[in-house]
């Protein structure tokens, strides 16, 4: 497992560094010039190109690359061109309402996809199933931000319950989680009550049943693991899905995350500051999808012993090449 | 399943006539429920704003401003209200509708060439060329699509061309997993081997026998996919890099509304439903189309 972990994370390397490169050469082939930016539009000629010289700007794309990269590996994404502070450090600060944002969405539709799956999967064909279905037909089509805009509308401006603006309190939180995680709960109880409904008619469900195990441990201890699976690499894949979406949702909330820290960078062209944000979010997420896989092997105890059996096959293979 | 194929088999018979694929799908197509429901919905959404054209005028129904009548509540001649520069809402909703179905169907057609020739190319030759082209959609894939799609607008400027680019390159990525995956599949079967017998060229063999055959579980997902398409443009508009002003665009008039809120609700509630709307009536196609086309996939 240990081995596994690590191969898997040596592999994230070739892709972050692709990553980077491209979204390089994406910023650094598109018109606009940093010295402009960060020295205003009155600056002097003599001054812009002492600026770029100082920015390195001069240098073939490829050694403004490496250069960049050298810094990068310990740790330095250097400093913004707009704000003139150590982008590690904004990143400091606008990484954790981000993380709270998609983390707690991903973690809302769990608990709410879950048991409303498995709930629709036992009440096959009720008049709850059949409404559920048209309704989560409509919330998986609902745009996180219209949502977001219809709740505020009822809970912020008429009932005044909860702040429309800001991430500071819980109650700040509320709305913005679940916005972005309606689209969620709506798709993930689908695909949990599709799976739920293949392991129920299984033979060892009637198994279970025939042996007089009450309806509620049949479903929990013996049905719910098995019907996991599809569920989990839903929620897997959205992973993404919610860092993408935490940018439109931090602009609607005025959230001062990452999100919207990319939105000003991009407008501002400041390669830095973008360059440090799209690496950190692919590397949150092919952790994030990592952590998916290893979440594969706790639930199934078959892809568990995979793990261990392809070790032992190889330390067989080793022992025979010896 | 079974109870499909008992109602089918009479039929078949009486007509003593075979049904190509696509007559069989259609006829599962039309037997579903919530399929048909979902065409009746797209059909009339698609012909009332494809038809706009010949009922309204550009400059002088949906982007001259009209500063007496900003912000009205709904009422007659003005069906949805008016907006904040006392432009007919309705008016551009149907008109903003072209523009969101047409960027996410272009871009959608440009994914799918883009990603049926990757897919495709990737699926039959497999080993290194396969390789070469997975790991770098694999670094597409790294970065959410939104965040891709937002990077690229933001480099280009925000025309419409753009968007449908940003768009496309941004959905590619899953695209061509999607054909790769049916590509290996079909490439597997006997009666590819039958043809490279034959000695078809390998570009035969792609375009005319494996592509037609993994697309048809495909259309689906590009039916879907579309759908999540026009979210994103709506997304993008949302937050000020898709259609720009004063072209109307469903997200983009949930944004301008947005300001507004605590006066009117109609502004941002009524674009909000067409999108919900459009979205909803192409995933019921769609769904309609996978259980149609796919019989695999048939529960």
């Amino acid at each position: 497992m240990g081995r596994y972990i690590l191969k898997r994370l040596a592999q994230m390397i070739p892709i972050v560094i692709g990553v980077s490169i491209i979204v390089f050469l994406l910023l650094s082939l598109s018109p606009g010039d940093p010295a402009k930016m960060i020295l205003g539009l009155n600056a002097k000629e003599q001054e812009l190109q002492m600026m770029r010289e100082q920015l390195g700007l001069n240098d073939p794309i490829p050694v403004q690359y490496f250069n960049y990269m050298k810094k990068v590996v310990v740790g330095d994404f250097g400093t913004s061109y707009s704000t003139k502070q150590s982008v590690i450090e904004m990143i400091g600060v606008r990484l954790p309402p981000t993380l709270i944002l998609a983390f707690g969405s991903l973690f809302t539709i769990l608990i709410v996809a879950i048991p409303l799956g498995i709930a629709l999967a036992v009440k096959q064909n009720s008049p709850f199933d059949n409404i559920m279905r048209v309704v989560s037909l409509f919330f998986a089509a609902m745009p996180g931000f219209w949502s977001g805009i219809l709740m505020i509308i009822l809970f912020s401006v008429h009932l005044g319950w909860l702040p429309a603006n800001g991430f500071d309190t819980p109650s700040a939180m509320i709305m913005p989680i679940i916005c972005s995680s309606i689209a969620g709960w709506a798709v993930n109880s689908r695909i949990t009550r599709a799976s739920m409904l293949d392991v129920i008619r299984q033979d060892y469900i009637r198994t279970a049943r025939a042996k007089g195990l009450k309806e509620s441990i049949v479903i929990r201890k013996h049905a719910l693991k098995n019907a996991l699976l599809p569920t989990i690499t839903s929620v897997g894949m959205a992973v993404g899905g919610c860092f993408g979406g935490s940018v439109i949702m931090e602009m609607l909330f005025g959230i001062n995350g990452m999100g919207k820290m990319m939105i000003d960078a991009l407008r501002q062209k400041d390669i830095p500051t973008i360059m440090a944000g799209v690496i950190i979010t692919s590397v949150i997420i092919a952790v994030a999808n990592l952590l998916t896989d290893l979440a594969y092997s706790f639930v199934d105890p078959r892809i568990r012993s995979m793990y261990a059996r392809r070790k032992q096959r190889k330390e067989v293979a080793g022992h025979g090449a010896n | 399943m079974a109870q499909i194929d008992l109602t089918l088999a009479p039929a078949g018979k009486k007509k003593s006539k075979k049904r190509s694929l696509w007559a069989d799908a259609w006829l599962r197509l039309r037997k579903n429920k919530s399929a048909v429901a979902g065409m009746i919905m797209l059909a009339t959404i698609l012909i009332v704003i494809y038809s706009s054209p010949l009922y309204l005028d550009y400059d002088n129904d949906v982007i001259k401003p009209d500063l007496t009548q900003t912000l009205q509540f709904p009422a007659e001649g003005k069906l949805l209200g008016t907006d904040e520069l006392g432009r007919d809402v309705l008016a551009r909703i149907l008109w903003g509708g072209r523009i969101s179905i047409g960027i996410g169907v272009l871009a959608m057609m440009l994914s799918s060439i883009i990603g049926c020739t990757l897919g495709a190319i990737s699926g039959y030759y497999g080993g290194k060329t396969d390789g070469i082209i997975m790991r770098s959609l694999d670094v597409f894939m790294a970065i959410p699509s939104l965040l891709l799609m937002i990077t690229l607008v933001s480099i280009m400027k925000p025309t419409i061309t753009n968007l449908i680019i940003a768009l496309a390159i941004g959905s590619v990525p899953s695209v061509s997993r999607m054909v790769r995956a049916q590509v290996l599949y079909i490439k597997g079967q006997e009666f590819v081997e039958a043809i490279r017998a034959q000695g078809a060229s390998d570009f035969r063999i792609i375009v005319m026998h494996i592509l037609p055959n993994a697309i048809s579980p495909l259309i689906s997902q590009f039916v879907m996919e579309i759908a999540g398409l026009i979210l994103a443009i709506s997304g993008l508009s949302f937050i000020g890099l898709g259609v720009q002003p004063p072209d109307p665009e469903w997200g983009a008039m949930l944004s301008s509304g947005r300001e507004h809120i605590r006066d009117v609700w109609h502004v941002t509630a009524f674009p909000g439903i067409a999108l919900v709307l459009t979205v909803v009536a192409l995933t019921l196609v769609g769904d309609g189309l996978r259980d149609a086309l796919d019989p695999r996939m048939k529960r």
